[in-house]
């Protein structure tokens, strides 16, 4: 590989460093009673934000409370950040394309089962409530949307990517970019790596 | 004195012109209202709905002894803080951690007179972090911080009586002084009152300001002449270090002194070198006089108050404090004395004088070096009149009582009798604008009009009675403010608004210096009331003899424990409710039926004790009051008191699960 696609793949491996100090997600609540918006953010390891206002409204509903220490991807998400730091700098050094190529595999799949869980434990809040509730209505949920605004009751609960977020998707579109790009090279000069 | 008797005639007569024009008013049709306005004055003091004023204005109270808050220029009300009387609406002196606010050497006084409200100041400039207002009656000073809006400080004065010269600050913020308005025998003691002329003092007392906490102490109270003393300012800019009260009652008469106290031709301003004093306290002058007075200090992390009895002040005699005071002769028993914003001229309102004097700072200094002195009062030297004179105002309106600046050369007066408010020049001490207030102004304000740097836009007129100014309530009427733009050459009046109370004064500051430091609600992590629940799982209830303490916590929407048995008739139960909330705007009150006390309201984060000894057995209802979410009228819950020698169990319980 060319010497500015390794010193790419290092420093975006390396970039992943800083999704341990800033939000990777972030959900915002707005309601007429809440002109200043509430907010939960999401981070490899905590959440942060207006949990606590969050879980005192949600109870009216039933929803169960968030408690942080009881979601063990919070626990995980930093290991796997740390193993694909770790694997890029490997496959900067190592310097071989196909090694490029299963760092997105893995990294893609990660991403997908990321998404997934995150979806399934929206589900799981969103529709498992307290059949003893004050609030309860025949046929709805509450599950907050994946990506994109949806509206629960007098809420309007936006999901979007946070900086965090931002930095893994485009952490993984260089590293597309570079194996793509490497590959058209080998194409030109017929060579092989 | 021929001239001197024909002026006060001709005070009298404009005095007897008014109260038959005032009678007029009342039974003409309404001339007043045919003021003209020029049509754009709604568009002025409108605020699009959600949008923000201006100002804030912090409005003494009077006689309710609160202090209200208003927004300027719309003049909507936006809270009332309770200082020195109850408020059962939140349970101000009420609830045991507020009571101790209200206790002075003679005990728990449940109202006063609150005067003058003085907000702080840096470099000669309010900087919004306190408001200090005097108690008249009984005398005491409070202080309101601004991040909380809540009255955190009042202190006692001893010695004094009637503290109406009162609160107001140097430019600092290292002294607030409370000068008396009755002089009385210091210490006070049973003497013929005619024994007046003999042993009767008028306490100056200047109180130091701690510059980071803001916590008020005593330094020190000067024993002057027995005059009444009135109003005072300090001075800045080159006049800063001295300190400026007006008298009246130079007569020393103790009564009808409507009459008795106005036979002088001049009375005085007494000028305080205050910084020369406080050198002098190094070398150790005054001495300790037992006394007793209270201090009451709130505390934000405990949520209650301390009252603590003080014993001894300083006292110091003019003859101590030799070449630091000087009598200023000042025409007929001047009320207001205030200070432009150079710091240059003090001007007076003499009640009863047709002119307003203007003093320079600078002859007033050069009077005092070239000694230029009109003989003594007590010791004190008076200076020639003429001497510190920089000029007099002709044609001021009848009853000239407080000025005020709008730092651009022009002071502006209130005028009682007359009922106006007049502009004229500092510089000219001409004349050049007057305007009618309705009816009967007594103070007026111009936010930072005190001060070194006025912001002058506005001016509030804070009148005496309003008559037909509003539709009718009766015999008694509502009070209001007027509001006033000055900000081209001629003033013009934009809006009437009611108060509460009395308006006695008020001081404006821009908004964002205020809004910038405020609390949204306390944390929990924070609070040291040693009653607090920081979570629902320390609620519970406790039996002690005959005393039962709650202690529970509020959330929405209910309380936790709802439901109570084990109190007997004879019992005392103090309800020791936390707000668990963390979210702004999320109060909760508490009140439980038959209770010889007030509800108490409670804000995110505080906890707040509410005392209750139940007159009968049954079953008690109890209930948030402040309405805090959809489910608010759920949050509810019952005490059941049995009979004295009943013998039912402590029992507490939420959802049926009980302890």
């Amino acid at each position: 590989m060319k010497k500015s696609s390794r010193i790419l793949i290092a420093f975006f491996s390396l970039l992943l460093i800083v999704l341990y100090f800033v939000p990777i997600w972030s959900i915002s609540l707005q309601a007429p009673q809440y002109p200043e918006g509430l907010g939960m953010k999401i981070w490899i390891n905590k959440m942060s934000g207006d949990l606590n206002i969050i879980n005192g409204l949600n109870h009216y509903i039933g929803m169960k409370t968030i408690h942080p220490e009881s979601i063990k991807e919070l626990s995980v998400m930093p290991l796997v950040i740390a193993f694909f730091i770790a694997a890029g700098l490997l496959v900067s050094i190592l310097n071989k394309r196909k090694l490029v190529l299963a760092w997105i595999v893995l990294f893609v799949i990660a991403g997908i089962a990321g998404m997934t869980d995150f979806y399934m434990w929206e589900y799981d809040y969103g529709h498992n409530l307290d059949p003893t509730a004050a609030i309860k209505i025949t046929g709805m949920n509450y599950q907050p949307p994946l990506i994109g605004s949806k509206n629960l009751l007098n809420f309007t609960a936006t999901s979007l990517p946070d900086t965090g977020g931002y930095i893994f998707f485009i952490t993984g579109i260089v590293f597309i970019l570079v194996f793509f790009y490497e590959r058209k090279t080998r194409e030109k000069t017929g060579g092989k790596i | 004195m021929k001239k001197s008797k024909l002026i006060s005639k001709a005070v009298l007569l404009g005095i007897f012109i008014t109260v038959i024009s005032a009678g007029f008013y009342s039974c003409s049709e309404k001339n007043s209202k045919t003021l003209s306005l020029s049509g754009d004055e709604a568009s002025k003091v409108y605020i699009e709905p959600g949008k923000y004023d201006e100002f804030y204005y912090f409005v003494s109270g009077g006689f309710s002894g609160q202090m209200s808050v208003y927004g300027i220029p719309s003049g909507r009300m936006f809270k009332v803080i309770p200082v020195f009387s109850v408020n059962p609406e939140n349970g101000y002196g009420y609830t045991e951690e507020t009571k101790p606010m209200l206790n002075t050497s003679y005990g728990f006084v449940p109202w006063d007179d609150a005067h003058h409200s003085e907000l702080s100041q840096t470099d000669g400039v309010p900087d919004g972090r306190w408001v200090f207002i005097n108690g008249n009656n009984t005398p005491r000073i409070a202080r309101i911080d601004l991040k909380t809006f809540k009255t955190v400080e009042i202190i006692e004065i001893p010695n004094s009586s009637g503290n109406h010269s009162s609160p107001f600050t140097t430019p600092n913020t290292d002294y607030v002084v409370a000068g008396t308005r009755f002089s009385v025998p210091v210490p006070n003691r049973d003497v013929p009152i005619t024994s007046y002329k003999e042993g009767f003092k008028g306490a100056l007392t200047f109180i130091k300001v701690d510059k980071n906490t803001g916590n008020m102490s005593i330094e020190y109270q000067l024993l002057t002449p027995p005059y009444d003393y009135d109003l005072s300012h300090s001075g800045k800019g080159p006049s800063d270090g001295w300190f400026f009260f007006s008298c009246y009652n130079s007569e020393e008469a103790n009564s009808l002194l409507e009459v008795n106290a106005s036979q002088k031709d001049k009375d005085y301003i007494l000028a305080v070198n205050y910084r020369m004093i406080e050198d002098m306290l190094k070398s150790g002058i005054g001495k300790e006089m037992d006394t007793k007075y209270v201090h009451n200090v709130w505390n934000d992390e405990t949520h209650s108050a301390t009252s603590t009895m003080m014993n001894s002040t300083k006292t110091i005699l003019p003859d101590d404090v030799k070449g630091a005071l000087y009598y200023i002769p000042c025409p007929k028993s001047p009320h207001g004395t205030d200070v432009d914003p150079t710091g240059e001229y003090i001007t007076a309102g003499g009640k009863l004088s047709t002119v307003i004097p203007v003093f320079a700072f600078s002859k007033i200094k050069k009077a005092i070096d070239e000694k230029l002195f009109d003989g003594d009062a007590e010791g004190i030297p008076i200076l020639k009149y003429d001497a510190c004179l920089s000029g007099e105002v002709k044609n001021p309106g009848l009853g000239p009582l407080h000025t005020e600046f709008d730092g651009k050369g022009f002071a502006y007066t209130s005028a009682f009798i007359s009922s106006e408010v007049v502009k004229w020049s500092l510089d000219t001490k001409e004349v050049v604008d007057r305007i009618p207030v309705y009816y009967s102004i007594g103070h007026l304000s111009i936010p930072g009009g005190d001060s070194k740097k006025p912001w002058g836009k506005y001016l509030i007129a804070l009148n005496k009675m309003t008559k037909d100014r509003y539709l009718p309530t009766g015999p008694e009427l509502t009070q209001s403010a007027q509001l006033i733009d000055i900000s081209g050459d001629k003033m013009r009046i934009l809006l009437d608004f009611p108060t509460i109370g009395e308006p006695h004064y008020a001081q404006g500051i821009p908004a964002d210096l205020v809004t910038k430091n405020q609390l949204k609600i306390y944390r929990i992590e924070d609070n040291k009331n040693p009653y607090a629940v920081k979570s629902i799982n320390d609620a519970r209830a406790e039996k002690i003899g005959n005393v039962v303490h709650i202690y529970f916590a509020a959330t929405r929407s209910h309380f936790t424990p709802d439901n109570f048995e084990g109190v007997n008739l004879g019992d005392t139960v103090y309800f020791h409710m936390t707000n668990l909330e963390q979210d702004w705007d999320i109060p909760h009150g508490f009140a439980v039926m038959g209770n010889n006390n007030s509800e108490m309201l409670v804000m995110p984060g505080e906890t707040c004790s509410l005392k209750w000894v139940p007159t009968r057995a049954g079953i008690f209802p109890i209930y948030c009051t402040d309405f805090c979410s959809a489910l608010h009228q759920e949050m509810q819950g019952y005490v059941r008191v049995s009979p004295k020698d009943a013998n039912v169990p402590l029992k507490y319980s939420l959802g049926n699960e009980k302890k």
